[in-house]
């Protein structure tokens, strides 16, 4: 079995106001199309370990491997390159830029990519978007979406690269019940059909619950 | 790759449309000042030269007077000369047709001309004038000082004609009310008295040379003089660039063997109010240029704060500091950009109007120049300030830590 992400011994602390360890000897490994939730009450440092994962917050301890290669200690700019080519971020407020249409934020990942022409990225990007039903809605600008359309857009921008890995912080923790239900219906059909994996943070108990494999966190350590 | 981030740059500045507007303007603003008061200035200091070199040769080539020294001292230090005076034979040049030979074979030399010098009366009836009578090869001088530019009555030609003949400035033509071809007496230090004709009557706009210049043959000077032809006080050297006599003149001095005074030297009240002048301009334009740079940065800063939830989902989605940096560099460069093309613009349109002011006077048509070398110096002045104004908000847009955004 193939792992998509792995930690060994990953420590942190934060040291304001008071230096304090969030993290203790967290470890873990999973797979590929592995569709992943972190649970635990706020504070516990699930949002922390995630940030870690995403290989924004470079300031811990312990090492990181993403696809097999270790991301700890690489540059700035060489983890930029990573999150761009592997990693697809979908947040908790959908945080599209709104200034531009739907389809341009879906775009931006793959143009600074470029790895492909713009034509081909445009053909994609309306293809995520059909994917998540959201294709009548594609030149109209960010703002002008409801909450659930706008989380939808964010997904298909997170899937522009094909990435390894999508990571959610609370992805659904600003929706509906309906919206949720859609938007875990998609993360569920990535994994299954397309063997991407899924990491995703969240206190919804049945989000959770219906995902394949929970990690539950107290205090900064992995307790299920 | 960097198509993405001037698209995003140029779609934050078509949202932003006011602010751009303003930022130009200011830049816009500075640039026009910027060149237009350079351009000014330099037409000024043109003006200000071209009067000086009307009066000026680039370089005076003479014999210093110096006071006697003794040729040895006693023992005890005290000189054996008292009472020394200046020598009086000492301020004429030794053969002087070899040295002016000499002299013209230099490169960088355009014209050699000599000249003798002295003061001398005019009388006429009761009234008597002292006069610096100049003494001159008309041909050369003219070709050195221009004088035919500010003849008002008379030729100049004729003056080379007439060995008797006198040009004189319209300062001392009023006050002993002479025409052309009127006989003036003069009389020199020598006792020598002549008759002269006026020929010519020249206006510099300079009231200490109208009311007290007048030209006369060299021949005719040194007969004043009881001198002989070989007697020389002065020899004028012209360069090809004026502007380079200073550092020629030393070589010539050392050639000759005696003083050479360049223009900016024999000038130098002047040159020190026109070096003031270039100090305060410069000063006054660079820093309203400046101003309009902290235009930029303030906007740019305004921008950075506003986007930064943007800033960090890029940097999430893999935009690397150096793409960040991009974006906002380019937005400060466009605004810049606008902002010089339509300030050379207004710069153009404004010395191009002045230029066409009639002032009248000493001064005539406004003093101001298309100068491309103050246009170059201002749009690459502005282009840096523009780059630095919107390089510094950049790199902190750079420096920003995506999770501390989000986890907000």
């Amino acid at each position: 079995m193939e792992t998509a992400l792995k930690t060994e011994n990953i420590e942190k602390y934060f040291y304001d106001p008071v230096r304090f360890q969030v993290l203790h000897h967290v470890g873990f490994e999973v797979r590929k199309g592995e569709f992943l939730t972190m649970a635990g009450k706020s504070g516990c440092g699930k949002s922390t370990l995630l940030y870690i994962l995403s290989t924004m917050d470079t300031d811990y301890s312990g090492k990181l491997y993403i696809d097999d290669q270790l991301a700890t200690g690489k540059t700035l700019d060489e983890l930029a390159r990573i999150r761009n080519e592997k990693i697809g971020f979908v947040f908790q407020f959908h945080y599209l830029l709104q200034e531009f249409s739907c389809l341009k934020n879906v775009m931006i990942p793959a143009l600074r990519l470029g790895k492909r022409s713009v034509e081909e990225i445009e053909h994609k990007a309306y293809q995520k978007l059909e994917m998540l039903g959201m294709k009548e809605q594609a030149l109209k600008p960010a703002n002008k979406l409801s909450g659930g359309q706008q989380q939808r857009v964010a997904i298909a921008r997170a899937l522009i690269n094909d990435p390894l890995i999508i990571m959610g912080d609370e992805p659904t923790g600003n929706l509906d019940s309906k919206n949720t239900q859609i938007v875990f219906d998609i993360f569920q059909e990535l994994a299954r059909t397309n063997n991407q994996t899924i990491v995703a943070v969240t206190h919804d108990n049945d989000f959770a619950k219906k995902s394949d494999r929970t990690i539950e966190m107290l205090d900064g350590r992995i307790i299920n | 790759m960097s198509g993405i981030n001037s698209e995003i740059a140029f779609t934050y500045i078509n949202t932003n449309r006011k602010l751009t507007a303003v930022a130009a303007m200011g830049i816009l603003l500075g640039m026009a000042v910027y060149i237009f008061m350079n351009s000014m200035m330099a037409g000024f200091g043109k003006m200000s030269d071209d009067s000086i070199f009307k009066v000026s040769p680039h370089i005076r080539i003479f014999n210093e007077q110096k006071i006697s020294q003794p040729i040895a001292t006693d023992t005890h230090g005290l000189s054996l000369l008292v009472n020394p005076k200046i020598r009086n034979t000492q301020n004429t040049i030794l053969n002087p047709n070899r040295l002016m030979d000499l002299l013209k074979r230099q490169k960088n030399v355009s014209i050699v001309t000599p000249q003798v010098s002295q003061n001398v009366f005019f009388n006429m009836g009761m009234s008597q004038l002292s006069v610096r009578a100049v003494g001159i090869v008309p041909i050369e001088a003219e070709q050195m000082f221009s004088i035919s530019e500010s003849m008002v009555e008379g030729k100049m030609e004729n003056l080379k004609h007439n060995l008797n003949g006198i040009v004189i400035g319209s300062g001392i033509s009023e006050k002993l009310s002479l025409k052309i071809g009127d006989n003036i007496s003069v009389l020199s230090s020598k006792s020598v008295s002549r008759i002269f004709k006026v020929v010519g009557i020249f206006q510099l706009n300079n009231k200490k040379e109208d009311d007290s210049k007048a030209y006369i043959n060299l021949m005719a000077a040194q007969q004043l003089l009881k001198e002989n032809n070989a007697y020389i006080t002065d020899i004028n050297v012209n360069t090809t660039d004026a502007y380079q006599a200073k550092y020629i003149a030393p070589q010539l001095a050392a050639l000759a063997g005696y003083k050479a005074e360049d223009w900016e030297t024999a000038n130098e009240t002047l040159m020190a109010a026109s070096k003031m002048r270039k100090i305060i301009i410069t000063f006054v334009s660079t820093t309203i240029l400046i101003i309009a740079g902290f235009g930029i940065y303030n906007i740019l800063n305004m921008t950075v704060s506003q986007k930064i939830n943007d800033i960090a989902i890029l940097k999430a989605m893999g935009f690397e500091g150096r793409d960040v940096i991009r974006i906002f560099v380019t937005q400060a460069l466009v605004i810049g950009m606008i902002g010089v093309v339509l300030g050379v613009l207004v710069a153009l349109l404004m010395v191009n109007l002045l230029q066409k002011v009639y002032i009248g006077g000493d001064i005539g048509y406004f003093p101001i120049h298309f100068e491309p070398l103050k246009f170059v110096q201002g749009i690459v002045f502005g282009l840096v300030i523009t780059f630095l104004a919107g390089f510094i908000p950049a790199r902190k847009a750079a420096k920003v830590d995506p999770v501390s955004i989000f986890r907000k």
